[in-house]
């Protein structure tokens, strides 16, 4: 049992959330690989007692890939020990979080180059190779 | 990308006076589409929709314009104010609020005196029929000068300004239910904004002050859908009202199982059981404390250990003594237990409508609940 700094004492399942959580997961993985269907759930939207989202987060543990990006202010994305579950946290610019989710897909939509940006690289990089051509 | 967003120095191409998409405000500023998924998929969260609007939210947001807001302060502690300026997410929610023309801000603005005036009339009359009107503070009806801007009283500056209004966004208690100014005896003759513009879709977003996020939430809403979001039967929006504290309250399964903590320094306090014998309005309270949280997402006050006050309800400030214990109305009792009967978590949802629709009747014969009560 651990105890909050306001010696509010946790550890023990509060609000029984956490197993409909993982289970929500398992549900998800499962209709990942029959048909594809990806998932996120949004943490910030389920009321959770201090220490709950730890333990879920712990359960899930850290996988083989961790990435972290920089766009508009940090975030923080890892393959949970479970392979298609990982875990996306966003981050302002002090490194509080913003919003965190656990996506249950082959790999999170913002890890990919986007569209428009390959399109605006295109772009830039043939200007940059004109200007070194004079 | 560059740290300073101020999108205020966009300026645009050719002469062209129209206003920007945000999409495009946002690639001048070389926000990339991967910030702006991120931005996106935040803003799903903040405004409490399923992740599966993000993609519909990125649409929306892309082709938004950007509308010219007025916000006006009256009888109020600019609390409110403080609370959005204080954000906890200074990048995310400036993309938000710089994603408005604020055109009017007196605490804010630089302008003061007869320019700071001059701007408001400008933006009323060049988007009139379009801008957003915020409002925070009461109006005094006793005496046109309790409160003054300019020398105009607030309740001819509300009239003004929201004839041209699309919609009226009221922030904190006091202008949206009269709040503290508003509280027995009531010196000034405070009254809400609702109390006077009766013509107006007037969005309600209570607290004191109100979570910084809510406050950007229903700016998002509005540039993303372009219309103001569902309300529930006081003018709130239901997606950070619709719940009441206490069935979102990680201290809940304490109450079912009626674990009081019965002083601040007892052992159920230590334990963190239930606050509601220490006066806790949570089954009363309508608010997204117990999830958004506050303070970086820190915490909330029943987290903090201490009840919650109800500060986003009507007259909250004159509810008979913050800690005091809710009251139960003793003619609905038996209506209560059958509830209890059906089991703890209806109870719960049974005081809570008990005491919203009786509360005025409950308070003038309260009698403090005891757990024998909640065993009924």
């Amino acid at each position: 049992m651990s105890t909050s700094p306001f010696n509010i004492h946790t550890g023990n399942e509060l609000t029984w959330n956490v197993r409909p959580i993982l289970f929500e997961v398992r549900h998800a993985l499962e209709a990942l690989l029959e048909n594809g269907q990806t998932s996120i759930i949004d943490l910030r939207s389920i009321p959770l007692a201090p220490g709950e989202e730890e333990t879920i987060l712990n359960t899930l543990g850290q996988g083989e890939v961790h990435a972290r990006l920089n766009a508009l202010g940090p975030s923080e994305i890892y393959e949970t020990r479970y392979a298609g579950v990982w875990l996306v946290t966003h981050y302002n610019e002090d490194e509080a979080v913003v919003s965190r989710f656990i996506e249950i897909t082959e790999l999170p939509d913002i890890l990919k180059s986007q569209q428009e940006d390959m399109s605006n690289a295109l772009t830039e990089l043939t200007q940059t190779l004109g200007t070194q051509d004079t | 990308m560059k740290k300073d967003l101020s999108l205020k120095d966009v300026k645009l191409k050719n002469g062209d006076s129209k206003p920007e998409t945000l999409g495009e405000i946002l690639r001048s500023q070389k926000v990339s589409r991967r910030s702006f998924m991120k931005f996106c998929a935040t803003t799903a969260s903040m405004m409490a929709l399923p992740p599966a609007m993000i993609p519909v939210i990125a649409n929306a947001l892309e082709n938004a314009r950007r509308p010219s807001v007025i916000w006006l302060s009256f009888q109020e502690c600019t609390g409110c104010t403080e609370s959005l300026t204080r954000a906890h997410s200074p990048t995310l929610e400036s993309l938000i609020f710089e994603s408005i023309s604020l055109d009017y801000h007196h605490t804010l603005q630089a302008a003061s005196g007869a320019a700071a005036e001059a701007a408001r009339e400008a933006a009323m009359e060049e988007n009139f029929g379009n801008y957003l009107l915020v409002v925070d503070g009461s109006i005094p009806l006793d005496n046109p000068g309790y409160s003054t801007i300019a020398g105009i009283s607030n309740l001819d500056m509300l009239i003004e300004s929201a004839k041209g209004a699309a919609a009226i966004i009221a922030v904190g208690t006091c202008a949206t239910y009269g709040g503290i100014p508003h509280a027995n005896p009531n010196p000034t003759g405070a009254v809400s904004v609702k109390d006077i513009i009766k013509d107006k879709p007037i969005i309600n977003v209570p607290g004191c002050p109100p979570i910084p996020v809510v406050i950007t939430g229903v700016l998002a809403h509005y540039l993303t859908f372009g219309s103001i979001p569902e309300l529930d039967h006081i003018g709130r929006p239901k997606a950070f009202y619709g719940q009441s504290i206490h069935d979102r309250c990680y201290r809940r399964p304490f109450y079912d199982k009626g674990q009081f903590a019965e002083t601040f320094d007892d052992e159920g306090a230590k334990k963190g059981w239930c606050l509601f014998k220490l006066g806790c309005r949570g089954p009363t309270t309508y608010n997204a404390c117990a999830t958004t949280k506050w303070n970086n997402g820190t915490s909330f006050p029943i987290e903090s250990g201490h009840p919650c006050l109800g500060c986003s309800e009507p007259d909250f400030w004159d509810g008979g003594g913050f800690y005091k214990a809710l009251s139960m109305p003793t003619d609905d009792i038996s209506k209560t237990a059958v509830y209890a009967a059906a089991g703890a978590a209806a109870a719960g949802a049974a005081i809570g409508a008990l005491n919203r629709g009786k509360k005025n009747t409950s308070n003038k014969i309260h009698i403090k609940t005891t757990i024998d009560d909640l065993r009924k």
